[in-house]
């Protein structure tokens, strides 16, 4: 039921960056939505962001270029913003907006929902206990996704962390159950935003899919809605109508330097590396709409992905980003080969949940920690050889640097396109632990060792 | 009646509220949503708004409480989940939607409670002493206190519900539940200084860095570090009577998962769930900012109000920073001027006024109890300098400081020996006999040992003489078989303080015969081939076997003689 307030206003005070600044207003509340006719006809969108007496302050989301003080009508819908929702979505390509690129129809749906959502009742949450399986074998084995968890790739300039991105969108599933993918792409290249499209073009054709693009000369602002349209989305596929969805937002950094913009704008005072003192609580409020609940079939996985500016973990992005999810895969140039995922500094919270007997293998959790445990003992054999020389080390060192060597090579590296059963990973993670002497396995049961040990090694 | 002037997201400023208080609660527009006065300027008052505000406008009603912000207290309390200003959130919505009534409230407020008198009529009784009490059976009893006076009347044991009366003392009419402003501390007789250690079942912690009632403990450190691991085991394992559980801006699948553990486990000291002894605060980093600022200080009231009852409680707080960053960003929106990265010019004096209500006291009734205070800390980016962890350090009793390196090598609790401290220590350790001699020797292995690691890091360790080379060995074995204590196994969650001085006692006898064989030209090679597994799995054994596992690895050590 959308009632627009009947008023117009035409007394533009100010404009500002991505601002508006409207006088005369009367009754306008705080984040309502707002709607901005130009002089041409154009129509534009935005939120209220402050309202002090008679000011209404509005940042629009398709930016302010071309707006004049003169000629300008700024009406208010009454209630902050609502989109529709609904399976209507599904199978739909459309801009940061929500604005069809796929030459359909607008999207309908018989509900509509509020664009921030509200907060989940924590006493009805039911914890995460189940994988979303990605057909990935460094990841499957050893940071698996767990259906209603956050969980963030970090990565930096010149890594694949979108053909990573794609891959696990394209590939992720629910054991069989029905699965969906949201896919929000914020401020991606021309290029990028194609080779996402591509890889999931499967995907999309099969319903499964709802991809909003914010391209990178697309408005900036535009970029605080899109991740917002996608998880209110993905939260009525989800919540209220029962499937298993996975929401990917990249490239989180994006999003965040468009909300900078908007802070600096309104001359805040900034905290770390100006970006606003907010920053937390604004991606919480995004990260946090991940779940299950109680009594209801679906699931919400969010996977936020970012590039950390030159390579910095403790950027505000990366580290309040690490500081609501729960965990993170973290890729890097130390390692080679495609995905570039750093097992040591990787790690999925809730894995435990999500792994082990009923859900992937009996012997899950335990060799996830044994082929860690190695991989670490390894990184310190290496560092002793740097000093002394490969020589030097004890016969159980060079064993481990050999699995280091094998699970880079058997394990983690894996072709873009190749979708890897979690039998064909445990298969291959059995023949890295193998490399090592059968007693040194000590964080493996003997029944597990007896029935996936390889003596031949 | 005022009238809405301008909102800003939380800050919202309302005109014409002539009479109001500082921290009155006001209602904000036609849901009346909850605020709090914090600037007053002639008629004008700037308030921070509890709920989201979207929709509110200028021209909008706001409406005086007449009361500072208050917290239910009752006998509701244990075994509930509530939000940051303590309204139960069982039973209210699957959205927290502050436009939608709370149907929780008028449920709540109707359920009777098994009251029983402990006093008759006609008799005096000082202020804070118990004059009737709730009890449940599982939890620990509930005690309704004296305002001080003469007993007029008193309620016949039986169903009661929270507000009706139990009884008139002094002219003053006492129910079970009542409203109570949380700014303020509540009052007690004396504070205690001699300390009384708190048991954790954490090795590191009691052993290294212990805590005592009614200390005050840090908690900082990275994400991922282990913060909100170490803080859920102390909330289930400490043997404190009340745990208040503050999840103070964190995540909801956390609070979903404390919330379910507690209610699975059994409390060794009483038999009845942990559940029932704890008092849960969720307010997640979605929920409304500004009653995440609030849920410190609810927190700590209800830790108040048992230790009131001459309980040991025990407040955790996850975490601290998303607290100073509530007060940050209405600071920011407020226009007030800036201190350090941002953070208003009081924060310093805030958390010394946070941490300052914890301490051992006696009660106004002259009861024994003590509100024990322990926070996390986030530090953005790692860094230890930042505002809200150096402050914070200043404050605190004791600081056990997460350590990056130790959480990545998977070394979990990753509390780093050398980074930390306990203030108390010397003075708890100095009453057990032995136990000082055995802290100082670990805590000196320890450095020593890290000592040598850099040393060996430059020269190798063969370069080493023998004897520091089982320092090396000796720092291992500790790190290994004592510190390290994983949350997730079944049998070492949780370690008795008699176990945590059995495995201590006999790593130190596995490291002092090493010394005595490299004493006596046994090769050190040797030495550290040896298997030491028995003692380093020793904490995976039971009790008993922990001796015979020290002996298996001696009589292997004594064969190269
Ligand atoms: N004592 C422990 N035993 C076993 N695992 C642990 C322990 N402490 C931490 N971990 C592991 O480390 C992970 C992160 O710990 P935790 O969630 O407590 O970090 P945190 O410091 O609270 O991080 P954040 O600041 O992001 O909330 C856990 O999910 C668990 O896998
Ligand atoms: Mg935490």
């Amino acid at each position: 039921m959308t009632v627009w307030a009947p008023v117009e206003y035409t007394d533009v005070a100010e404009l500002r960056g991505p601002l508006v600044m409207v006088r005369g207003t009367r009754g306008v509340g705080w984040d309502e939505y707002a709607s901005i006719e130009l002089e041409t006809g154009e129509r534009r969108h935005g939120l209220v962001l402050e309202a002090d007496h008679d000011l209404a302050v509005v940042q629009v989301f398709e930016g302010t270029a071309g707006i004049r003080a003169e000629g300008t009508r700024v009406t208010f819908a009454g209630r902050p913003m609502r989109i529709p929702v609904g399976p209507g979505w599904l199978g739909r390509v459309c801009d940061g907006g929500g604005r069809p690129l796929d030459g359909g129809p607008p999207v309908a749906g018989a509900a509509d929902a509020a664009v921030n959502g509200f907060p989940l009742n924590p006493t009805l949450r039911e914890p995460p206990s189940e994988p979303v399986l990605t057909g990935i074998s460094a990841i499957d084995l050893l940071t698996t996704l767990v259906r209603g968890q956050k969980i963030a790739v970090f990565s930096a300039a010149g890594l694949p962390h979108l053909k990573l991105a794609a891959q696990i969108a394209a590939q992720a599933g629910a054991g069989g159950e029905p699965f969906t993918v949201v896919f929000a792409a914020i401020g991606l290249t021309h290029a990028d935003a194609a080779t996402v499209r591509d890889r999931l073009e499967e995907r999309s054709a099969a319903g499964e899919l709802t991809l909003l693009l914010n391209l990178a000369d697309d408005p900036v602002i535009e970029r605080i809605l899109t991740p917002r349209l996608a998880l209110t989305i993905a939260e009525h596929l989800a919540f209220t109508v029962g499937r298993h969805v996975l929401a990917v937002l990249a490239d989180m950094t994006s999003y965040c330097e468009a909300l900078r913009e908007v802070s600096a704008a309104r001359g805040e005072i900034p905290a770390r590396r100006a970006y606003p003192g907010y920053l937390y609580s604004d991606l919480a409020s995004l990260y946090e709409r991940c779940g299950r609940v109680r009594g209801r079939p679906g699931s919400l996985t969010v996977l936020p992905v970012l590039s950390m500016p030159a390579g910095d973990i403790t950027h505000p992005v990366p580290d309040l980003t690490g500081y609501i999810t729960e965990g993170q895969i973290l890729l890097t140039r130390n390692v080679s080969a495609y995905p570039h995922i750093d097992p040591l500094s990787s790690l999925s919270r809730m894995m435990r949940a999500g792994a082990g007997p009923g859900r992937t293998r009996p012997e899950h959790v335990d060799l996830a920690a044994q082929i860690i445990a190695a991989l670490s003992r390894a990184r310190q054999a290496r560092e002793l050889a740097e000093l002394v020389g490969e020589s030097a080390l004890s016969a159980v060192d060079r064993r481990h640097l050999a699995l280091a060597e094998a699970f880079e090579h058997r394990l983690l590296a894996q072709r873009g396109d190749e979708l890897r059963s979690l039998g064909e990973t445990f298969d291959r993670a059995w023949d890295v632990v193998s490399m090592l002497p059968r007693r040194e396995l000590t964080m493996l049961s003997s029944e597990a060792l007896d029935a996936g040990y390889r003596e031949e090694r | 009646m005022g009238t809405v002037t301008r909102v800003n997201g939380p800050l919202v400023e309302v005109e014409g509220l002539t009479g109001a208080a500082m921290f009155e609660l006001v209602a904000l527009g036609p849901h009346r949503l909850p605020g709090e006065i914090i600037a007053l300027r002639g008629d004008r008052a700037t308030i921070q708004a509890y709920e989201y505000t979207g929709g509110l406008a200028p021209g909008d009603p706001a409406r005086r409480g007449g009361s500072p912000l208050s917290a239910r207290l009752g006998p509701h309390l244990l075994g509930g989940v509530f939000d940051g200003l303590l309204r139960p959130l069982g039973g209210a919505g699957m959205w927290l939607d502050p436009a939608a009534p709370p149907p929780a409230r008028a449920a709540r407020a109707g359920r009777s409670w098994p009251f029983r008198p402990l006093v008759e009529e006609g008799r005096t009784v000082a202020r804070g002493t118990p004059i009737g009490s709730v009890d449940s059976g599982s939890s620990p009893p509930y005690l309704v206190l004296s305002p001080g006076g003469a007993v007029s009347r008193i309620r016949e044991p039986g169903p009661c519900p929270s507000g009706d009366p139990v009884a008139v003392v002094g002219g003053v009419q006492v129910t079970l539940g009542r409203e109570q402003p949380v700014r303020r501390a509540l009052p007690y007789d004396v504070r205690h200084e001699e300390p009384v250690p708190l048991t954790t079942g954490q090795r590191v912690i009691d052993l290294l860095l212990p805590v005592s009632r009614g200390g005050t403990v840090a908690v900082p450190g990275g994400f991922g570090t282990g913060k909100t691991v170490l803080l859920q085991q102390i909330a289930k394992w400490c043997d404190a009577d009340v745990v208040v559980y503050v999840g103070c801006g964190e995540r909801g699948n956390e609070m979903a998962d404390v919330v379910a553990e507690l209610g699975r486990l059994t409390d060794p000291r009483t038999g009845g769930r942990l559940a029932d002894r704890t008092v849960v605060i969720a307010n997640t980093s979605n929920m409304p900012m500004m009653a995440r600022e609030a849920s410190i200080y609810t927190g700590v009231t209800v830790a108040e109000h048992f230790r009131d009852m001459g309980y040991d409680t025990v407040v955790i707080a996850d975490s601290t920073s998303r607290w100073a960053e509530a007060l940050r960003e209405l600071g920011s929106r407020s226009g007030a001027l800036p201190a350090e990265e941002g953070y208003p010019a009081d924060l310093a004096s805030a958390l010394a006024a946070f941490y300052e209500r914890a301490g051992r006291v006696t009660t106004l009734g002259g009861a024994t109890g003590s509100v024990t205070i322990i926070g996390a800390v986030s530090p953005p980016g790692g860094d230890m300098t930042e505002p809200v962890t150096a402050h914070t350090q200043r404050f605190v009793r004791s600081l056990w400081t997460l350590d990056r390196d130790l959480a990545y090598a998977r070394h979990y609790p990753a509390v780093s020996w050398a980074g930390s401290f306990a203030r108390d220590a010397g003075a708890m350790t100095a009453a057990v006999p032995g136990a000082a001699q055995r802290r100082g020797r670990v805590s000196g292995l320890l450095a020593e040992a890290d000592r040598l690691t850099a040393l060996a890091e430059l020269l190798g360790a063969g370069t080493l003489p023998a004897h520091e080379r089982i320092v090396l060995l000796a720092g291992r074995l500790i790190r290994e078989g004592f510190l390290q204590q994983s949350a997730l196994s079944p049998r070492d969650s949780f370690c008795r303080p008699e176990r945590t001085t059995l495995i201590a006692d006999a790593l130190l006898a596995v490291v002092d015969r090493c010394q005595t064989l490299v004493e006596n030209q046994v090769p050190v090679a040797w030495i550290e081939q040896q298997d030491f597994s028995p003692i380093l799995r020793a904490k995976e054994a039971p009790e008993e076997e922990i001796a015979a596992r020290r002996d298996t690895v001696l009589d292997a050590l004594e064969r190269s003689r």
